[in-house]
């Protein structure tokens, strides 16, 4: 389809260019009801099913702001440290599409309801001297969201060679969040880790607030990337390229490093490069041109003459500051600190999105090392096997908790307890209720094991010898070898004292 | 033609609540009233017999019941064709929404509906409230009962032709520019715009949103207020609503002196381009109104000169975003969709096909102001204006009580006269805008005809944000002054619909 454009190597664009992004990143809210309507704001449902006068945007029909919307938005802003406007409008961005039930979208424009904020995030975490960067924040505005087109009929799901589209207008009105970001200049070759970093930081800062559930798979929370080249030494910026379909953290990183070497190498042939919308495609990791912006539309802006200026009072937001939970950064030092966690440690946990799960092991009686070793090592890996990520396996944290109380206890030993959580996640009940469904339980009565202790010594004697000669090491062959015997119940520690007790 | 149809709404009120007559027999007359002459008015696009003797007949048995009842109830009613109604196909006068059957009523016909007020059927229009005499309804002009030869004025002249023809005792319009004070000048009945807020546009098909205000028609003051008090009141549904108790308007008409009060007279709405037969009724009433006990001194406005331009850069702008939704996607009009043409290529044909001349003029008006590079001189500088002129009418209010203007500089002219010079038609808004523009109270009531054509003339009663009352006060003792003086009121006076004959109806051209 689009043939591959030229790259300079990366090393090579960062000697010669400075990078400046800038992010547009729009959150879909987690209200009750949509922003100006009072249909269900839950994602999915069958097509045009979430839908009435207003959100179709039928004659005569007008829209009502929700105060959970502007709220949230607010929570937002502070959490961002902007500053809350006192006064400010929804603005009509006028333009035709069949998604747009009203041909324009209630947006805001120069009067946004956010601005001028930050956040810190830091990159280089485990490894090399950790980076920290402060990334401006430009506005957080509130706007409403558009419909669903689905182009049926062509080879690429987009309009272009389409038979016909459907529109589905469940989206429509459903409250969506701005935040752009300030250029982030000065990062260097970590300027895609930073853009990275940025996105990952706000998505916890967001779900921390309780506003979204901020899922970039289901477009809960999407990103725009701009990014510009400038010769080093430069102090203007380069003219930028606004990258979409940006819809993973990891793209966000590929995607900048990608127009990085792409515009570099565009400046070394010589060339310029274009002021232009592009698309970026996951599997080749590379982005091609959409709509320039020199042909873009004129959106026509002006104050949204249906409602009446937004006046946040001043109490209000003094409330809304006061109810905003311990902050993503602030929790997490907080956390280590408790949890006794490296910086190598602490980065693992964010990576692996388990922060939340661990604290709630934690809370419901475990402790933080068993809690990280069953999240990070076994749960970790089950989830990979699977395909899914931590919060989707069928475990809470108490039942993880319950598991590593049964392991401390000795009750259970590791092997047992990857057996329970085995059943729990296939649906057989709480960890307890497997446990005694599989009769599963550490087998440590002397009896029971010596005649097995003594039968492993018997069917592998070249061992026992080595061992009655001093080579205590080789004692694992015959606990092993006792361990496969009993299906794994036996106590591995009593086993071990059994064979040396027959053998000395 | 039934004496049920000459009474005013509060004497039907009356009657339907002693139990003289019932709500049917009221609809009925007025039902046999339209099909009697509608031929000839051409007020009505739609009329809903049916629906109309059910919710009459439900009013009866209601009554009958004992149910504690409305003073509309049982009271015919025409409503303006841009208010959505689930009964009844709702077009705003376009072919773009062409038998367009709405899945949800306006907040003023559901509160007509709650107070038992039978809603006869939908009057025609301007398309989309766009235009001073009817002339530009995609189905046909309506026709002043006056001499049916001219314009009832507009847009809201369908209405305003029903209740001059007896076809109605009461009608709801829309006032954007003048929409139904002008209609209701030139056809000789009352027409109130209210503060803007004070009725709910929720249901109300947009031409100008910030400017767009719903309000009676009727044949005197007291029945518009009946009406506004049915209609007006906080509603959740529109953001522009405004949450204050309404004010008390029938009691204000009731009471109508000006004993004491002041009145301006505005400078800048007189002189040249008024009609002088305008001119001299217009004053005749202010002295009238002196002889009644109140203060009168001239006034000056001095912005309002810039208030018709203004007002032709703000309604176009704000009309060419809410008429963008006319795209053929969800409803109405569809035009050419074959199954070679993209959804760009159809919503294109749908809009050059659905709309006529002047929605399209307009929509270019506003698109052109609202471009990026011509907004601050367009847009923004007529927001500025906007603001001059709500001033001017805030310092006028701090030396007077109400200001008073005629409501048209002529009346109504011709069909066809003006259809080819939209600047001619715009004129017929002069006097009429500043109050959009400013939002604030302003009714019009009949003084007289004008002696060069016996043509009614139209007597403007401005008052502030929030003081619809006050409007209502001063138009009901106008009113009670002149019709002492002439003997009668003065649609009783007209030669009348029914003394029209052939002549009238070749003279009506077209």
């Amino acid at each position: 389809m689009t043939s591959a454009p030229p790259l300079t190597p990366y090393t090579g664009a960062l000697e010669r260019y400075e990078p400046a992004t800038g992010l547009e990143t729009h959150v879909e809210l987690g209200t009750r009801s949509k922003l100006f309507c009072g249909c269900p704001a839950q994602f999915g449902g069958e097509p045009n099913t979430h839908v009435c006068p207003v959100c179709l945007g039928l004659p005569g029909s007008l829209p009502v702001p929700s105060r959970a919307a502007i709220e949230y938005t607010i929570r937002i802003g502070l959490a961002l440290n902007c500053s809350i406007a006192s006064w400010c409008r929804f603005a009509r961005k006028n333009y035709f599409y069949p998604d747009m039930p009203k041909d324009f979208q209630i947006s805001q424009y120069d009067e946004p309801l956010c601005t001028d904020g930050w956040l810190d995030v830091t990159v280089g975490e485990g490894d090399a001297e950790p980076q920290h960067v402060r990334v401006g924040i430009e506005r957080v505005h509130l706007e409403e969201d558009t419909g669903k087109s689905l182009h049926v009929g062509g080879a690429t799901g987009r309009i272009h060679g389409a038979a016909y589209s459907l529109v589905d207008y469940n989206r429509a009105g459903i409250p969506l969040v701005e935040i752009v970001t300030k250029p982030i200049t000065g990062a260097g070759a970590a300027a895609p880790a930073v853009a990275r970093a940025y996105v990952a930081e706000l998505r916890e800062v967001i779900r921390s607030l309780g506003v979204s559930d901020v899922r970039m798979e289901e477009g809960s929370l999407r990103c725009d990337v701009n990014t510009s080249l400038a010769p080093r030494g430069s102090a203007v910026l380069g003219t930028r390229t606004e990258t979409k379909n940006v819809n993973s953290l990891r793209s966000v990183e590929r995607a900048v490093r990608s127009e990085i070497e792409r515009q570099a190498a565009v400046l070394d042939a010589g060339g310029t490069v274009a002021l232009e919308t592009r698309h970026f495609h996951e599997d080749t990791g590379i982005t091609t041109p959409g709509r320039s912006k020199e042909e873009a539309e004129d959106y026509r802006y002006f104050p949204e003459p249906d409602l009446v200026p937004l006046a946040p009072a001043r109490e209000w937001v003094e409330q809304i500051r006061r109810s905003l939970p311990e902050l993503p950064a602030l929790r997490r030092e907080r956390l280590a600190a408790e949890w006794h966690l490296s910086d190598a440690d602490l980065a693992a946990l964010r990576n692996a999105d388990a922060i939340d799960l661990v604290a709630e092991t934690v809370a419901a009686g475990a402790s933080p090392a068993d809690a990280r070793k069953w999240w990070l090592g076994e749960l970790s890996r089950r989830a990979n096997e699977t395909g899914t990520e931590l919060v989707g396996l069928a475990i809470t944290p108490a039942q993880v908790a319950r598991v590593a109380e049964l392991v401390t206890s000795g009750a259970l030993n590791d092997r047992l307890a990857r057996q329970v959580i085995d059943g729990v996640l296939a649906g057989e009940g709480t960890p307890d209720e497997v446990v005694a469904a599989r009769a599963l339980a550490v087998v440590s009565d002397d009896g029971a094991l010596t005649a097995v202790v003594d039968e492993a010594i018997a069917a592998h004697p070249d061992v026992a010898e080595r061992i009655r000669g001093g080579k205590v090491a080789a004692t694992g062959v015959l606990v092993g070898a006792v361990m496969k015997a009993t299906r794994g119940q036996a106590d591995a520690a009593k086993v071990r004292e059994l064979i040396l007790q027959r053998l000395s | 033609m039934s004496e049920l149809t000459t009474m005013t709404a509060a004497e039907l009120s009356v009657k339907l609540q002693s139990g003289e007559v019932s709500a049917t027999e009221v609809t009925r007359a007025h039902l046999d009233r339209i099909a009697a002459v509608d031929g000839r008015v051409h007020a009505f696009l739609h009329v809903a017999a049916d629906g109309a003797l059910a919710a009459a007949r439900q009013v009866d048995e209601r009554r009958a019941a004992g149910a504690e009842l409305g003073p509309l109830a049982g009271v015919p009613v025409a409503l303006k064709d841009n208010f959505t109604t689930t009964d009844m196909p709702t077009t705003a006068g376009s072919r773009i929404l062409n038998r367009w059957q709405p899945p949800y009523d306006a907040t003023i016909t559901s509160r007509l509906r709650r107070a038992g007020a039978i809603i006869l059927g939908k009057t025609n229009m301007d398309e989309f409230a766009m235009g001073s005499s009817t002339e530009n309804s995609a189905f046909g002009p309506t026709r002043n009962p006056w001499d049916l030869s001219r314009v009832p004025g507009g847009s809201s002249g369908g209405s305003a032709a029903s209740v001059a023809a007896y076809e109605a005792p009461l009608a709801i319009g829309t006032d954007t520019g003048g929409s139904i004070r002008q209609p209701a000048a030139v056809c000789g009945i009352t027409g109130m715009k209210p503060t803007y807020g004070g009725n709910s546009r929720y249901g109300l098909i947009a031409f100008a949103s910030s400017l767009d205000t719903p309000g009676p028609l009727a044949r005197t003051v007291l029945d518009a207020a009946l009406l506004q008090e049915t209609i007006s009141g906080h509603d959740p549904m529109d953001a522009t609503s405004i949450d204050e108790a309404v004010p008390p308007v029938a009691a204000a008409a009731r009471q109508a002196d000006v004993a004491g009060l002041r009145i301006g007279v505005v400078a800048e709405l007189a002189g040249e381009g008024y009609q002088p037969g305008v001119l001299s009724r217009f004053s005749q009433a202010v002295e009238l109104l002196e002889a009644l006990g109140a203060k009168v001194t001239e006034v000056s406005c001095p912005h309002f000169r810039y208030a018709l331009p203004a007002y032709y850069l703000i309604a176009p702008s704000e009309c060419s975003s809410n008429l963008a939704r006319f795209d053929a996607m969800r409803y109405g009009l569809r035009v050419g969709d074959d199954g070679t043409r993209s959804a760009e290529e159809v919503m294109s044909l749908t809009r050059a096909e659905g709309f006529g001349a002047e929605v399209k003029r307009r929509i270019m008006l506003g698109t052109y102001a609202l471009s990026s590079g011509y907004y601050d001189a367009y847009y923004g500088k007529a927001q500025q204006v906007r603001t001059l002129i709500a001033r001017d009418f805030e310092a006028a209010f701090g030396q007077v009580d109400v200001l008073v203007s005629p409501t048209t500089p002529t009346t109504a002219f011709p069909i066809g006269e003006r259809a080819d010079d939209p600047i001619a038609m715009y004129l017929a808004d002069l006097c009429t805008i500043p109050s959009n523009l400013a939002g604030n109270a302003a009714i019009s009531v009949p003084c007289g005809l004008a002696p060069e054509d016996g043509l009614p003339v139209g007597f403007q009663v401005m008052a502030p944000v929030l003081a619809d009352d006050r409007a209502y006060r001063v138009a009901a003792a106008a009113e009670a002054a002149f019709t002492e003086r002439w003997g009668h009121p003065l649609l009783a006076g007209a030669r009348g619909l029914d003394q029209a004959t052939a002549d009238d109806t070749r003279g009506a051209g077209r």
